[in-house]
């Protein structure tokens, strides 16, 4: 009995491709990783350290969410430690209190850094020096500025009673009252920030061609017409990137409630979504408590996320 | 001119170490303590009621050795080792030091999910269930006894019985507080006070804050904490001292919404607003009103005694200026310590030698921490109230030894001691309970218009609500 013969009809018929054939890809590609094999070793170890710092704990904060463990014995619990979490008694209000930080750090963080940034850009002199000046506190360790403030608003030792009561003027309760907390916290996180958004604010301006404001100051414009006719509709775009990215920052605020109000403030009102993440993880032990909020909140901010590379993307292009 | 590092026959080498490098610097960084590196060796007994065969080599990590810059009892841990292994030669204490607290929560938490715990840890009483959901720790029952631990029979069993879950051992303590009034006699007697009696209803405090912080300079009579939960804490100690409680028996239900809830709160209100005696300042913390009475500027706060250990080798304190008085209403007193637990898969001889470890540093009356004559060698204190762990016999020679090598005057404390009160445990889910009563004792301490019954009907339908969603 012969052997088989394949006759040429018989070959299997190669699915037609375009490009090289596979192993001439795959040594292309060894190839590729033997020319930049010293490349290829730095990029493994920031693959590596990604990978176990940033990209597991994410993970396993994704499954934590949906686990419990009890008795050294973790458990799969569905939407359990959603449900706990939305039964919270704090819940709704660290969501009220972060929505109502969110609200009042874009009205003034992103309303004073640009007026700021306008009036820096009118100045003919000493801009650099103006640049500086507002940029200091952004060098400021965070903790210091806060115990800076925390001294400010002490009810009884503080800078502003003090100022008041030499004014004649009530004194007030600055972090120590319902209504005032947060704006206080607000008032400092801004003082904090806004070098870095003033800074950008003013390349964004100083990238305006001057011609429009030549043709708008001919046209009978004035500063306000100027401002809303030629500066917005021309920082259009960074404007709305900065916004997402504040809305992103703001919402995720810790810090500030965490060292001026030692967390929670007086009745609650400085209680953020992430402070409440803290509280969880960190003084319950209820680690799916802690990445179901995590995860709620990710949501939300993914969102934005989404907007934000969306906007990149129309300004890369 | 090329380098020859970079000549393409060095390359290869020079990357796959390098990747090496960066892969054994990767994995060491995410590599964990291993749980029981050593199973130990020459003897040991299979029984686990018996002693540590001294033959038996076994090594352990140890938590809580003193830092370099207490200088007197790392000298004295180390006299403690040398003298332990006198005994057991082949015991090898690693100790591990923390600058501050032995245990801060944050931290302890973190350590004990990524199982990273030394072999022998340090918790709170109040961490045992967070310690058993994570399996943390060994069940010491078959291993502690009369034969490993001698003075066993001595130590008060409401000690104990807080180490204990469904009838099994899983610590041993090493010390104990209850809490009381601490008060500055510098200040009473300033304010024409008498600071050997302290006063012990909430009418008596409310009356001597208001003469301490009529002392002007900004001085407040009385202080309390209203954040980080330690607020909720405090409220639930003023509740057991008038006789009440925050839940109900069962655990199921709030039960500080009540006449004595609401004497609590208005009493602090009337404190703050009405007679202007606790200061401007609120929201405070656990160290906050350490550091206001170290300085002369409060009159009194509740505390355990060892908040005297910490004002004196922290803030420069001075013992004589302190003295402590039971817990105002004196009905019942909130009650914690701290104690030792072993890590959960560590082998027989290793639990055994840190049974005889701790059984020697911290259990053996007249040794260890109970060397009191020591301790006054070393010029550290000595006289404080707590720990108070003992009963019958040996509680009268510690208590006397303890008198004799005082280095306080501990009749400052006579109020205190002269008074014991019945401890009481805090409640389950107590952190949770503490973050929701923060915001009672906020609300009446920063607002002045602050509606008592509103904020405790608030406080008790949240804390119903956590209690049922457990």
């Amino acid at each position: 009995m012969s052997a088989p013969t394949l006759s040429t009809s018989d070959k299997p018929v190669q699915p037609p491709h375009h490009g090289p054939p596979p192993e001439a890809r795959r040594e292309a590609f060894v190839r590729s990783v033997r020319r930049n094999l010293s490349a290829h070793s730095f990029l493994i170890g920031a693959v590596l350290c990604f990978a176990f710092f940033s990209w597991y704990p994410m993970v396993r904060e994704f499954l934590l969410a949906f686990q419990k463990t009890e008795g050294g014995k973790t458990t799969w619990v569905g939407l359990d430690n959603l449900d706990y979490v939305f039964h919270d008694p704090a819940f709704w209000q660290a969501w009220r209190n972060t929505l109502l930080f969110t609200a009042l750090a874009l009205l003034l963080g992103f309303l004073v850094p640009f007026v700021i940034a306008i009036v820096i850009n009118e100045f003919r002199h000493a801009q650099g020096y103006l640049r500086l000046l507002v940029y200091l506190p952004v060098m400021l360790p965070p903790v210091a500025s806060v115990l800076l403030f925390k001294y400010f608003y002490d009810p009884g030792y503080g800078l502003f009673n003090g100022v008041l009561h030499f004014l004649h003027l009530p004194e007030q309760q600055w972090l120590q009252s319902t209504s005032t907390a947060m704006l206080s916290v607000v008032i400092a996180a801004t003082w904090m920030n806004m070098g870095g958004a003033t800074l950008i604010y003013l390349a964004a301006l100083q990238g305006i061609p001057g011609e429009l404001y030549e043709a708008a100051e001919l046209d009978g414009a004035g500063l306000l017409r100027k401002i809303w006719h030629v500066t917005i509709p021309q920082t259009r775009l960074i404007l709305s990137l900065l916004l997402l990215m504040q809305i992103i920052a703001t919402m995720q605020v810790f810090t500030e409630p965490f060292l001026l109000t030692n967390g929670a403030g007086p009745e609650g009102s400085t209680t953020t979504v992430v402070y409440l993440i803290y509280q969880y993880a960190f003084n319950f032990n209820n680690y799916g408590g802690a990445a179901a909020l995590g995860l709620v909140l990710l949501v939300l901010l993914a969102g934005f996320s989404a907007a934000y590379v969306r906007l990149s993307r129309d300004s890369e292009s | 001119m090329r380098s020859t590092w970079f000549r393409p026959t060095h390359r290869r080498t020079t990357a796959a170490a390098l990747v090496s490098a960066l892969a054994l610097t990767a994995l060491a960084a995410c590599g964990t303590s291993s749980s029981d590196d050593s199973k130990g060796s020459g003897g040991g007994s299979s029984d686990p009621s018996a002693p540590l065969d001294p033959k038996t080599k076994v090594t352990l990590t140890m938590d809580c050795m003193p830092p370099a810059a207490k200088a007197a009892e790392l000298r004295e841990w180390k006299e403690d080792v040398k003298e332990f292994n006198k005994k057991y030669p082949n015991v090898t204490i690693q100790g591990r030091s923390t600058p501050g607290q032995c245990e801060e929560p944050t931290r302890f938490t973190a350590a004990l999910k990524g199982r990273s715990q030394p072999d022998v840890f340090y918790t709170y009483f109040t961490d045992l269930q967070q310690v058993l959901d994570n399996n943390g720790a060994e069940d010491i029952s078959a291993y502690v006894n009369e034969k490993t631990v001698p003075a066993l029979g001595s130590i008060d069993p409401n000690v104990t019985n807080v180490l204990k879950k469904d009838g099994k051992l899983y610590g041993l303590p090493t010390s104990n507080y209850t809490m009381g009034l601490m008060i500055n006699r510098k200040l009473f007697k300033q304010a024409g006070l008498d600071p050997n009696q302290p006063p012990t209803t909430w009418e008596d405090v409310r009356k001597d804050a208001k003469a301490i912080a009529g002392l002007g300079k900004g001085i407040s009579g009385y202080g309390d904490y209203s954040a980080t939960n330690q607020g909720g804490w405090h409220f639930t100690a003023e509740m057991y001292g008038l006789g009440g409680d925050v839940v109900t028996p069962d655990g199921k239900k709030a039960a500080f919404n009540d006449a004595i809830g609401k004497k609590v709160l208005s009493n602090l209100k009337s404190m703050r607003w009405d007679d202007d005696s606790m200061g401007k300042t609120q929201l405070l913390k656990w160290g906050d009103l350490q550091k206001q009475i170290s300085t002369d500027k409060l009159g009194m706060f509740l505390a355990a005694p060892d908040d005297l250990t910490y004002m004196v080798q922290q803030l420069g304190a001075k013992f004589e200026d302190y003295g402590m008085g039971p817990i105002p209403g004196g009905r019942a007193t909130l009650f914690g310590g701290n104690d030792y637990m072993i890590k959960k898969g560590s082998s027989p001889d290793k639990i055994k030698a840190a049974i005889a470890w701790d059984n020697y540093k911290n259990l053996t009356p007249g040794k260890g921490q109970f060397d009191w004559a020591r301790q006054k060698t070393d010029a550290l204190p000595v006289g404080l109230p707590q720990p108070n762990f003992w009963t019958g016999g040996i509680k009268a020679t510690d208590l006397q030894a303890r008198t004799d090598s005082a280095t306080m005057p501990v009749e400052n404390f006579k109020p205190f001691m002269g008074n014991p009160i019945k401890g009481k445990a805090e409640p389950a889910k107590a952190q949770e309970i503490y973050k929701v009563l923060d915001n009672a004792m906020s609300g009446v301490l920063t607002n002045k218009n602050a509606n008592v019954d509103k904020l405790l009907s608030t406080a008790e339908q949240q804390v119903n609500q956590v209690l049922a969603n457990q």
